[in-house]
């Protein structure tokens, strides 16, 4: 066994479980649970109803099998939908948020108290099934920015949640969105008006606490007309031997000449180093470039999970919207993810751009799956993809599957791909000017995902960068 | 009477994977302070494997003989332990790192050195500054700085590469592997002008090379000849003119005999 091949895992860091007292439905899922969830929540009959339509297509649909990942069958009715801790029901402010939850989210590096709140970034904090708290709603009201728990949006803003929910990602749109829409509990919702740019980063920190239960929440963002905003989630999970299920949806509305940057850092639990518990990671994630010019442009560093299957994608609706996919995903031990984009070019003169790195270590599979789809009146569409593949060791795989589908001869297509292998070359190299193993490794790493790093906002980069070095700390020695 | 900075005595050393396969069959080197030595020697004679193992690539295994550095048992040490220790390789193929810049390499490579001196880390503006004086001293421009560490570079860019990171790590020990390959007669010179500037009494050099021509512009004390794993002949630098001359061949019968 050469050096590069010896694995010793550097411990989850974020692993512990917050001793809290919750609420909870039973195990299972039928259509009483979904009844309970909905009355729990005290929503309106419009989306009841929407739950249940969603929740009898489910049990049409079958799990999906295409995807280059593996995995024991899940038993859906082995999972809690809906665990929430126990605390008041109306908070007026955050004063009143239990102190365990406060303190899990410090321990976190999420500060929610006011005076050590992160400067220039409001933050929903989402625990198991609900939102506990949001900073700096006030502040952003003054600017007629909405954003608040998904639950709260339901009852203060019901017109906007029934017009734009499932918009993008409808009910029937796939397994895991069907399951989601039966069964989400919270997440989060956010608004910017017409001409409004977002004086902070919004951001969205998503944690699982209890055991057995599955996270399924959704995060609806709407950018009217010509306005900005930029917005970011992180989450993390504790350390079990079981594994745990999160499937999201996400989705993103831009109008005309709006842009919305969705930076994504994800962290959840990604199992031992012999493949034991760790998140499965089933999200579904889309934005609609409705409007003309507007932009979406999605970021995504993916560290954690057992597995990974999501495909943050954009619908360029509008004459000269552009999307972009920036994506940096992990896999270290016996870590798998499918991911990638869909870039579907409908407008005329849109304009796509993919920039995917993949970094397998371990025994990790790492996928990259993308479609980029030219429709008939999408006259002169550009797009441009960039695969990278990076591998650690000789026991991991980079598989790259690119669909292009294109129906319009006047779009131009550029796709580059490329496979390289940290060498003892490289590591010698810089071990010879000083560097010890592991400094050698993030260098490369970072190097290598500097493209996509460049497009996180600047408070994160440095988080980003460090998380990448700990879930590669151990793969060389 | 200089001080005995290296000493290696009867250098055994085989390739890691293939234990039958050896190249330095008992290799006696002694490299004072202040001093510059040239190993030349034909092709397969072992001189890249003899800068490799004392930089301790990980490729070769050691067998047998001892290395000391400044009175440490340099085997003893990882090859990051050497380099803090002022042992530096400057690479016959240097290594293309993608997205890292030079100068964010040359930081963390000279922090790390620092830090293991108990000096205090610079920051990137002190960094610049000794980076800038540095430049000067060996009369290049700041081009290389902002790309990414070899890559993309010209063969010639890379040992000029090579040359920029030892002039700013500033090694007791330096050892040039093959520098000289691949380069025309101008780069040759200046790469041969900054390595000559960067001398000092307490620091040595030691040039492996297959020809004389570098030895032109870098004046070695102490010339040998590697042949079959040992050094079969050492003189002073009319020995390397000699060489060129003559060729390898007239040494190889003596080695046998010896």
């Amino acid at each position: 066994m050469t050096s590069i091949e010896a694995q010793v895992l550097q411990p989850y860091k974020y692993g512990f479980v917050t001793d809290i007292e919750s609420e909870d439905v039973p195990l299972g899922l039928n259509e009483d649970i979904i009844r309970l969830i909905s009355r729990k929540k005290g929503e309106p009959s419009f989306l009841l109803e929407w739950r249940l339509k969603a929740y009898r297509h489910w049990l049409t649909l079958t799990e999906p099998t295409w995807a280059n990942i593996h995995h024991a069958p899940i038993d859906y009715q082995a999972i809690r939908y809906y665990s929430a801790p126990k605390q008041q029901k109306t908070l007026d402010s955050l004063d009143q948020v239990d102190p365990k939850l406060i303190e899990t989210f410090d321990k976190l590096g999420i500060p929610l108290a006011e005076q050590k709140r992160l400067t220039g970034v409001a933050v929903d904090a989402v625990f198991d099934s609900v939102s506990v708290a949001t900073t700096f709603k006030a502040e952003l009201a003054k600017y007629g920015i909405i954003f608040c728990a998904f639950s709260d949006a339901v009852k203060n803003h019901p017109a906007l949640i029934e017009q734009w929910l499932g918009d993008v990602v409808p009910a029937s749109d796939n397994f895991f969105a069907a399951l989601n829409s039966a069964v989400f509990s919270d997440g989060s919702f956010c608004y910017i008006p017409k001409g409004v740019r977002s004086p902070l980063e919004l951001s969205t920190y998503f944690r699982i606490n209890a055991s057995s239960t599955g996270q399924f929440e959704r995060t609806l963002i709407i950018a009217d007309e010509g306005s900005y905003v930029s917005y970011l989630e992180g989450c993390s999970a504790p350390v079990r031997d079981e594994n745990q299920l999160h499937a999201a949806v996400v989705e993103l509305i831009a109008l005309d000449d709006a842009t919305i940057k969705y930076s994504t850092i994800q962290n959840w639990y990604p199992g031992d180093e012999n493949g034991k518990g760790g998140i499965y990671n089933f999200v579904t994630k889309r934005g609609a470039c409705r409007g003309r010019n507007s932009k979406i442009s999605w970021t995504q560093v993916e560290t954690g999970s057992a597995i990974t299957w999501k495909y943050p994608g954009c619908i360029l609706q509008g004459d000269n919207s552009i999307g972009e996919f920036y994506s940096v995903a992990v896999t270290n031990n016996y870590q798998q993810a499918d991911t990638g984009t869909k870039m579907i070019h409908m407008g005329k003169n849109t304009r796509s751009t993919i920039v995917s790195k993949g970094i397998s270590a371990g025994k990790g599979q790492n996928t990259y799956r993308g479609l980029v789809k030219i429709l008939k009146g999408a006259e002169d569409a550009r797009n441009y993809s960039q695969c990278d593949s990076m591998l650690i060791g000789d026991q991991c795989g980079a598989h790259t599957f690119p669909y292009i589908d294109v129906r319009n001869s006047s779009a131009i297509m550029e796709h580059e791909a490329s496979t390289s292998k940290i060498g003892e070359d490289q590591i010698f190299y810089c071990k010879q000017r000083g560097l010890s193993a592991e400094d050698a490794v993030s260098l490369i790493v970072n190097g290598f995902c500097k493209e996509v790093f460049k497009e996180l906002p600047m408070e994160f980069a440095v988080e980003a960068q460090n998380l990448l070095g700990i879930s590669l700390e151990g793969s060389v020695g | 009477m200089s001080a005995v900075m290296l000493e290696i005595n009867g250098l055994k050393a085989t390739v890691a994977s293939d234990a039958k396969q050896e190249i330095l069959r008992g290799l006696d080197l002694t490299v004072k302070a202040g001093e510059v030595h040239a190993i030349m020697g034909p092709n397969g004679s072992g001189k890249s494997t003899l800068a490799a193992v004392l930089a301790g690539h990980p490729a070769y295994a050691v067998t047998g003989g001892t290395v000391t550095y400044r009175g440490k048992d340099l085997l003893d040490m990882n090859p990051e332990e050497r380099a803090r220790e002022g042992v530096f390789l400057a690479f016959q193929y240097p290594v293309a790192i993608r997205g890292i810049t030079n100068s964010y390499f040359l930081r963390s490579a000279l922090n790390a050195i620092r830090k293991h001196r108990g000096q205090e880390e610079l920051d990137p503006l002190d960094f610049l500054s000794v980076l800038e004086k540095k430049l000067k001293q060996i009369g290049w421009d700041d081009s290389f700085l902002n790309r990414a560490v070899n890559d993309g570079f010209s063969g010639g860019e890379k040992k000029r590469n090579e040359i920029l990171q030892m002039a700013v790590l500033e090694p007791t020990l330096a050892i040039l592997d093959e520098t000289d390959s691949g380069l025309d007669i101008d780069a040759l010179k200046t790469v041969a002008e900054a390595v000559n500037a960067l001398r000092r009494p307490d620091t040595a050099t030691v040039v492996v090379t297959h020809y004389q021509r570098l030895l032109n512009y870098i004046v070695p004390d102490r010339v040998h000849v590697l042949a079959g794993g040992r050094i079969v002949k050492s003189g002073g630098k009319e020995l390397a003119l000699e060489l060129e001359d003559k060729g390898y061949d007239w040494i190889k019968p003596e080695a046998i005999s010896a």
